[in-house]
C-alpha cells in the first residue's frame, strides 16, 4: 500500500499506514478489504481443488487421484467455495464497504462487531485449513448422515467446527447489515429511495439471520453424533437420516439464495448505469427480492424427492419450488426491460452484468426442469444437477463478483483499470464457463453420475470439453490479479465519479476519506435517474449532471 | 459522574439506544431459530416414539427444574427492577439488584448441576454410563440425549449472561450509567428474559409433558 499512499489526498487508504491500524481497524471499509483478502485466498484453495476434480476427469479410468482422495478433494472444493468464498463473498466485500456510502452513513452500526466477524471468519478458515493438512473430508459438502457419523473417515469434526465457527461470523455481519439499514440511513433516504444492491443486502441478510442457526444446530448435533455415539440420526438407535437431511437443507437451500440475492443486487446497479435508464419496475424489483427470500425458506424439501418423502409432499416442494421462479423471473425480465432503448456502453462491468443475466437465466430455468417431479427423478445425483448449480454460483454469483469488482475499484482504490484487458477477461470468463459447463448438462441428461471418480469412456469427449474450458476459466479468474495490481501502483487516477453513476457512494472522493462524508448528504431523489436522450443523470442528492 | 457522548457513527445518543435495542432482538431472532430447530426435532421424535419417551421422561426431576423455573422467573424481576433504578438514577440499588441477578443465575447453574449429578448417578448419561431400564427401547435413550443438548446449551446461555451482569455491575460501579443513558443494561435485559423465556419452553418440553397420564 506504501506507494499507493504515497502522493494521494488523505483518504481511508492514508489516514494510518502501521500494521496495527489495520488489523485493528473498525473503518468498515477497510474491514472490506481485509475480507477481500481472505475469500480472495479461499476463493484460490477452492478453485485449486477443482483444477484436480477437473484433471483427474479427463481420463475415464480415474488415474490421477485415488478414488478416496478424488473424494476428499470434490468435498473440499465445496466445502471451501460455499462457506468461505460464495457466502460471504459480495456481502462481506462490496456490502460492507458500500452499504454504509449508499445510505450515507459513517460506518455501520456496530464496528467492533464488524472486526470482530473477520477475526472469527479467519479462525474458522484455520480450522478448515487444519482438516485439510490433517487429511481432509470425504462426505461431500453436505456432510450426509449417518455417512458422516458412523461410516467416514475423514476429519468430519474439524470441518463441522470450521464450518460452525463460520457461521457465527455470517451472523455478526447480517446482523450488523439489518441494523445498518434500518437505523443510519441519512435524511430523505427512504426505504423506496434505496439502490437495489441495499436491498438485496437486507433482503439476504434477514435469510443469513434465520437460516444459518439451523445449521449451526444441525452440525452441532452430527458432530455429538460422531463424538459420543449417540443416535440422534443413526436408525439403528431410532434417530432418522431423514431428519438430518430436513435441517440440512432447510439452511442450505435458503443458502443458495444467500449466494444469489447479492449478486442479484450488484447487477442491479451495473445494468442502468451501463444503459443509462432507470431501473425498469424499481418496485417490482423490491418485492421481488422480499418474495425470494421468503419463499426461499419454503423449497428446502426439492433436494429430497428420491430420499424417501411422501409423494404429497414432494408436489408440495415442487410447486413452491415453481412459484420462486416467479420473482426470479420478474427481476430477468426487469434486467432485459432496462436494456431497452438504453445507451448501452459495453465496458468491463456491463460485460460481466449481461454474462451474469444470460447465465442465470440457463441455471433458473434448468432449475424449473429440476423442479419438475418425473425429470429430478430421471437426472437426480448427475452432473445434469452440478452444471444447474455452477450455471447459477459460478455464472451467477462469480460473475457479478467480478462486475461489482471492477465497477466499484476506482471507488475503493482511486485507480482506474485498464479497460481492454478487463473487456478481454469478462468475455474469456463467459466463454470459458460456457465451455466448462454446458457439456456437463449433456453428460447429466446422458446419465454420468456426479461424485464417480471414474466413468464410461462414452463420455470421455465431453468431459474433455470440460476440462479444457475450465483451464479457460481459471486463466481468466487469474488474470485479474495481475491486471488490478499493476492499476493500484501504476493505474490513472479516478475522479469521484467516473462512470457518472446516480448512488451516493459516488458523491465522495475516490478513495473516500476516513469518514466516509465530510457532510452527512441529503437524499432528495430515488436511484437511477439516468436519461438515455441527452446522458444526463440526476445524482440521488437532488444536483443534475448534464 | 461524567458526560455520555455517542459513538462517532451515531448522530445522537437517542438514535444510539435505538441500534443497539434492535440489534439485540435481531440476536434474538437468531437464537429463536437455534433453539426453535433443537425444540423441533424434540418434538419430531416425541410424538413418534411417545411410549418411549414419556417412560424416559418419568425418570427427570420435575421438582429441581421447577426449582430453577422459579430461580429464573425471579432473576428477571430483578433485572427488570435494576433497569428501573437506572432510569431513576438509583446507583446503588442498580449495583445491587444485578448482584442479585447475577446469584439467582448462579443458583440455577448449581441446581443444574445438582441433577446432572443424580442423573449420573441414576445411569442416565448418553455415552457415559446410559443403562437400559426394563420396558427401554433406543428411542428413550434419545431422550436423555436431547435433555442434556438442550440444557447444556441453555446453561451456556446463562453463564455467558451472568458474566454480561457482571460486567455491567462494574460499568454501573463506575457510574458509566445515567437517567438519559443506560442502554447496555436495557438490551442485557431483554437477553436475561430471552435467556427466561427458553427455559419455559424447555422446562415444559422436558419435565411435565406425559407425567399426567400415569
Amino acid at each position: 500500500m506504501s506507494a499507493l499512499a504515497a502522493d494521494l489526498p488523505t483518504s481511508y487508504l492514508t489516514e494510518e499506514n502501521t500494521i496495527a491500524s489495520w488489523l485493528l481497524t473498525r473503518d468498515h471499509k477497510r474491514i472490506a478489504l481485509l475480507f477481500f483478502a481472505s475469500v480472495t485466498f479461499f476463493f484460490f484453495i477452492g478453485g485449486i481443488a477443482a483444477t484436480f476434480v477437473r484433471l483427474h476427469l479427463l481420463n475415464p479410468a480415474g488415474v490421477l487421484l485415488q478414488p478416496d482422495m478424488y473424494n476428499r478433494m470434490f468435498t473440499m472444493h465445496g466445502v471451501t467455495m460455499v462457506w468461505f468464498f460464495l457466502i460471504p463473498s459480495i456481502p462481506a466485500t462490496f456490502g460492507n464497504f458500500f452499504i454504509p456510502l449508499m445510505i450515507g452513513a459513517h460506518d455501520l452500526a456496530f464496528p467492533r462487531l464488524n472486526l470482530a466477524s473477520w477475526y472469527v471468519f479467519n479462525l474458522s478458515g484455520l480450522f478448515l485449513l487444519y482438516t485439510y493438512f490433517a487429511g481432509g473430508v470425504d462426505t461431500g459438502w453436505t456432510f450426509y448422515a449417518p455417512y458422516s457419523t458412523l461410516y467416514a473417515n475423514g476429519h468430519v469434526i474439524g470441518a463441522a467446527v470450521a464450518v460452525f465457527i463460520n457461521g457465527f461470523s455470517t451472523i455478526m455481519t447480517a446482523l450488523n447489515f439489518v441494523v445498518t439499514i434500518h437505523r443510519m440511513r441519512a435524511p430523505g433516504m427512504t426505504w423506496m429511495r434505496l439502490p437495489l444492491f441495499v436491498w438485496a443486502i437486507y433482503a439476504v441478510s434477514l435469510v443469513m439471520l434465520l437460516a444459518t442457526p439451523v445449521l449451526a444446530m444441525t452440525l452441532a448435533l452430527v458432530g455429538l453424533e460422531r463424538f459420543m455415539g449417540v443416535g440422534i440420526f443413526d436408525p439403528s438407535l431410532g434417530g432418522d437420516p431423514l431428519l438430518y437431511q430436513h435441517m440440512f437443507w432447510f439452511y442450505s437451500h435458503p443458502a443458495v439464495y444467500i449466494m444469489i440475492l447479492p449478486a442479484m443486487g450488484v447487477a442491479s446497479e451495473l445494468i442502468p448505469c451501463f444503459s443509462r435508464r432507470p431501473v425498469f419496475g424499481y418496485t417490482g424489483m423490491t418485492f421481488a427480492i422480499i418474495g425470494i427470500a421468503v419463499i426461499s425458506f419454503f423449497v428446502w424439501a426439492h433436494h429430497m424427492f428420491v430420499a424417501g418423502i411422501s409423494v404429497f409432499s414432494a408436489i408440495v416442494f415442487s410447486l413452491m419450488t415453481f412459484f420462486v421462479a416467479v420473482p426470479s423471473a420478474i427481476k430477468v425480465f426487469n434486467w432485459t426491460a432496462t436494456l431497452h432503448k438504453g445507451r448501452i456502453s459495453f465496458d468491463a462491468p456491463m460485460l460481466y452484468a449481461l454474462g451474469f443475466v444470460g447465465l442465470f437465466t440457463v441455471g433458473g430455468l434448468t432449475g424449473l426442469m429440476l423442479a419438475t417431479l418425473p425429470i429430478d427423478v430421471h437426472v437426480h445425483d448427475t452432473y445434469f444437477v452440478i452444471a444447474h448449480f455452477h450455471y447459477i454460483m459460478v455464472g451467477g454469483t462469480v460473475s457479478a463478483f467480478f462486475g461489482g469488482l471492477h465497477y466499484w475499484w476506482p471507488k475503493i482504490t482511486g485507480r482506474l483499470y485498464p479497460e481492454m484487458w478487463a473487456r478481454v477477461t469478462a468475455v474469456l470468463t463467459f466463454l470459458g464457463f460456457n465451455l466448462t459447463f454446458f457439456p456437463q448438462f449433456i453428460l447429466g441428461y446422458l446419465g454420468m453420475m456426479r461424485r464417480y471418480y471414474a466413468y464410461p469412456a462414452k463420455f470421455q469427449d465431453w468431459n474433455v470439453l470440460s476440462s479444457a474450458g475450465a483451464s479457460i476459466l481459471a486463466i481468466a479468474y487469474a488474470l485479474p490479479l495481475f491486471y488490478l495490481g499493476w492499476s493500484l501502483l501504476w493505474g490513472q487516477r479516478a475522479s469521484a465519479n467516473p462512470w457518472r453513476a446516480t448512488g451516493l457512494e459516488w458523491l465522495t472522493s475516490s478513495p473516500p476519506p476516513k469518514e466516509n462524508f465530510a457532510r452527512t448528504p441529503t437524499v432528495k431523489v430515488p436511484p437511477y435517474r439516468y436519461d438515455p436522450e441527452d446522458d444526463s443523470f440526476i445524482s440521488q442528492d437532488g444536483v443534475a449532471h448534464a | 459522574m461524567r458526560e455520555i457522548v455517542p459513538e462517532p457513527q451515531f448522530a445522537t445518543l437517542e438514535q444510539q439506544t435505538e441500534t443497539a435495542q434492535l440489534g439485540m432482538w435481531v440476536f434474538i431472532a437468531t437464537e429463536v431459530m437455534f433453539f426453535g430447530a433443537l425444540i423441533f426435532t424434540y418434538f419430531i421424535y416425541r410424538l413418534t416414539y411417545w411410549e418411549q419417551f414419556r417412560l424416559a421422561g418419568a425418570d427427570s426431576r420435575i421438582l429441581l427444574g421447577s426449582i430453577n423455573a422459579a430461580i429464573l422467573l425471579t432473576s428477571s424481576l430483578t433485572m427488570v427492577m435494576a433497569i428501573n433504578f437506572a432510569k431513576e438514577g438509583r446507583q446503588q440499588r442498580v449495583i445491587a439488584f444485578l448482584l442479585v441477578t447475577a446469584s439467582l443465575g448462579v443458583l440455577f447453574l448449581c441446581v443444574k448441576g445438582y441433577e446432572y449429578v443424580l442423573d449420573y448417578e441414576s445411569n442416565a448419561v448418553p455415552s457415559l454410563n446410559f443403562a437400559f431400564k426394563s420396558g427401554y427401547h433406543a428411542p428413550s435413550e434419545l431422550y436423555w440425549v436431547w435433555y442434556f443438548v438442550a440444557t447444556g446449551f441453555h446453561a451456556l446461555h446463562v453463564t455467558i449472561g451472568v458474566g454480561a451482569i457482571l460486567a455491567m455491575t462494574r460499568l454501573a460501579w463506575r457510574g458509566r450509567f445515567s437517567p438519559n443513558y443506560y442502554t447496555p443494561l436495557e438490551v442485557l435485559g431483554l437477553y436475561w428474559s430471552f435467556v427466561d423465556t427458553v427455559w419455559l419452553f424447555l422446562f415444559a418440553a422436558i419435565y411435565p409433558l406425559g407425567r399426567a397420564v400415569t
